[in-house]
């Protein structure tokens, strides 16, 4: 099994044309990306609004537990079926599974935001608009971030399902793979996938720390310590 | 020889400050009503003029609508019905964002902007209000200072100061609008009690220079009784129970409520109001830590070489060589001359030689007081708790 795996990530056919990892990588990495913009387009203002006004939490909250139970293969397939178009099926499906963890950092993120910070916020004069821009989204920005990490992680994982649809991106090794029994192929499009998901994952990270106020990660270390003191 | 009066004047804190009155506003609530829309009435009828300059304390247990009062007057709450004053003019003609950067607020966590640095913090109702960005910055580093932080604390973030530090930029930041009205909900009741007198103390000392119209919730009466020039206290309910200084308060409670929330000892801290004015401070014997001490059958207080007490040393009491601090016993409360009457009966009461200490502004000894001559004092004054 090992060998085989060896073998395929060896042979430079695998690293070239249409069928070869660069390609697949990049169009995976396209779904991906294309999903993640529209989904956050779609949540981030509605986690805005709601966290900021407070109206509509329940609502929220209930519907992305109802997205998060829809099987995406079976949602895919469906839109296929309804949209007879691979590529808007797959992005649908991918941008469906999005949403609710986006939606969930960012409210909760609007949520975490102190009541006496927002009550000061207001107090000093600032308007609605103000008060969400300067003081709760800056705050919020590490839980709407981490939002984003996960729909990411969720995203490179499920992108894979595309495959099933007939497009491509590393789901296409998995089953191709499957098709010709092909495990060292099948086993490469699994360890392809996690490698891209940590990458990325890990480029999301420095993206975090890069955006996060410096002010925000010392009062997100000064409350660790008190809880573990 | 060391008969010292106290200077009854500076029992007056200061209260009238240069710029009193100039520019500041009194407010106004006219039968004013809050009935939040779950049905409970958090305000019922308060009718109250709170006079420019001054410091007026809501005080009363708690969810006897302090706060929602307080708020009524910035608009972070809308009254259901009445009318609220601000320099004349009813606060629902303003709007209400521009109305709240005239109005300094302070709150009980300070709830500072943790992604912002204290400077900047300070600076944002003169940012808000389209100020320079060095104009604002400037301004800010001035507040800090005017509430007693160094200058370097403007670089840090909050996270990076203690409670009584945060309290203080609150301040600062309130401040920096400028406006001849302060409100304060709770400002001190997070931090700890030394710290807290700190914050009462620095409180007081800021008003006198600026002479603002202080709105001050607490549910501590004796910060209320330290901080206000009138007191309104509150039950339950929202109603109003008395509104007057808080001598009268203490003194002449309206009713049981009043007389059970302002508690037990009232009587003793009425002795607050008063003026040791005409305490006599007498001499007494002294010794200096670090010279031999000699003998004698009276108590005698050790000194420094600053004239700072030190201690005690008992009657009789022998000493190898020259006295160290260890010889000695440790004393009581000192009483800063010129501070009122109570301080100079707890100095004499925790006195082990049952003499009080009296020390000058710069804490050196000048003299003692007993338990007996503070009480001719009190006894001789019925109607002495005045201010
Ligand atoms: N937003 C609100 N909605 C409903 N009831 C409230 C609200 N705010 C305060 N109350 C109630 O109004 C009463 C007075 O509250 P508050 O003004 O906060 O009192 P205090 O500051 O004296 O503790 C309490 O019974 C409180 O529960
Ligand atoms: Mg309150």
């Amino acid at each position: 099994m090992i060998g085989e795996i060896i073998d395929w990530f060896t042979s430079s056919a695998n690293w070239q044309g249409a069928d070869g990892v660069p390609t697949r990588v990049l169009q995976h990495l396209g779904y991906v990306l294309l999903a993640l913009v529209l989904a956050s387009v779609i949540a981030v203002p509605i986690g805005l609004y709601v966290g900021h006004t407070g109206r509509g939490g329940v609502l929220l909250v209930g519907s992305g537990n109802v997205i998060r139970a829809l099987p995406t293969l079976g949602l895919v397939t469906f839109l296929f079926l309804l949209f007879t178009d691979s590529d808007v099926a797959a992005i649908i499906g991918l941008v469906v599974l999005a949403i609710p963890p986006i939606l969930a950092g960012t409210y909760a993120g609007l949520q975490a935001v102190d009541r006496a910070v927002v009550d000061a916020a207001e107090g000093m004069g600032m308007r609605g608009g103000q008060r969400l821009w300067q003081i709760e989204v800056p705050i919020a920005l590490p839980l709407v971030l981490g939002g984003v990490r996960n729909a990411v992680l969720q995203l490179v994982a499920t992108a894979a399902v595309a495959a099933y649809v007939g497009l491509g991106g590393l789901g296409r090794y998995l089953l191709d793979g499957l098709a010709i029994l092909d495990y060292g192929e099948v086993a490469a499009g699994a360890i392809l996938t996690a490698l891209l998901a940590i990458v990325l994952d890990v480029v999301l990270a420095a993206v975090q720390r890069a955006l996060v106020p410096r002010g925000v990660r010392l009062a997100e270390a000064g409350a660790k310590k008190e809880v573990s003191a | 020889m060391l008969e010292r009066r106290a200077f009854a004047a500076d029992l007056d804190y200061g209260r009238a400050g240069p710029s009193r009155g100039e520019w500041a506003m009194g407010i106004e609530f006219r039968g004013v009503t809050k009935k939040y829309p779950d049905g409970t009435v958090a305000v019922d009828d308060l009718n109250l003029t709170i006079e420019d300059g001054t410091i007026t304390v809501f005080v009363g247990p708690s969810g006897c609508g302090k706060t929602t009062s307080l708020r009524m007057i910035n608009r972070m709450v809308e009254p259901t019905s009445g009318t609220i004053l601000l320099d004349g003019a009813d606060v629902r003609d303003s709007d209400p964002a521009l109305l709240r950067r005239g109005i300094g607020y302070v709150i009980q966590h300070a709830g500072l902007f943790p992604h912002r640095t204290v400077l900047s913090n300070v600076a944002t109702v003169p940012l808000l209000s389209g100020w320079e960005k060095r104009k604002a910055r400037e301004r800010a580093a001035e507040l800090l200072e005017t509430v007693g932080l160094p200058a370097e604390l403007g670089k840090r973030y909050p996270a990076q100061l203690s409670g009584g530090q945060q309290q203080r930029v609150g301040v600062a930041r309130a401040l920096a609008a400028d406006s001849p009205v302060l409100l304060m909900d709770e400002p001190f009741s997070a931090v700890d009690p030394v710290v807290r007198e700190g914050l009462q103390d620095e409180l007081l000392r800021l008003q006198s220079q600026l002479g603002k119209t202080i709105v001050f919730v607490t549910h501590d009466i004796d910060e209320a009784v330290r901080l206000g020039d009138k007191v309104a206290v509150l039950r339950v309910g929202g109603r109003l129970a008395q509104y007057g200084t808080p001598a009268d308060v203490l003194r002449h409670p309206v009713d049981d409520f009043v007389a059970g929330f302002v508690g037990k000892d009232r009587g003793y801290r009425g002795l607050s109001f008063l003026s040791a004015g005409d305490v006599l401070v007498e001499d007494v014997p002294t010794v200096r830590v670090g010279s031999a001490p000699g003998e004698s059958t009276d108590w005698r207080l050790a000194v420094n070489d600053e004239g700072e007490p030190r201690g005690w040393l008992p009657p009789s009491s022998t000493v190898d060589g020259d006295l160290s601090e260890s010889d000695l016993l440790a004393g009581g409360s000192l009483y800063q001359q010129g501070t009122p009457i109570r301080g100079a009966l707890d100095a004499a009461l925790s006195s082990p030689a049952s003499l009080g200490v009296v020390v000058d502004a710069d804490g050196k000894a000048i003299g003692v007081v007993t338990a007996r001559q503070v009480l001719d004092v009190i006894e001789n004054h019925p109607q002495g708790v005045t201010r």
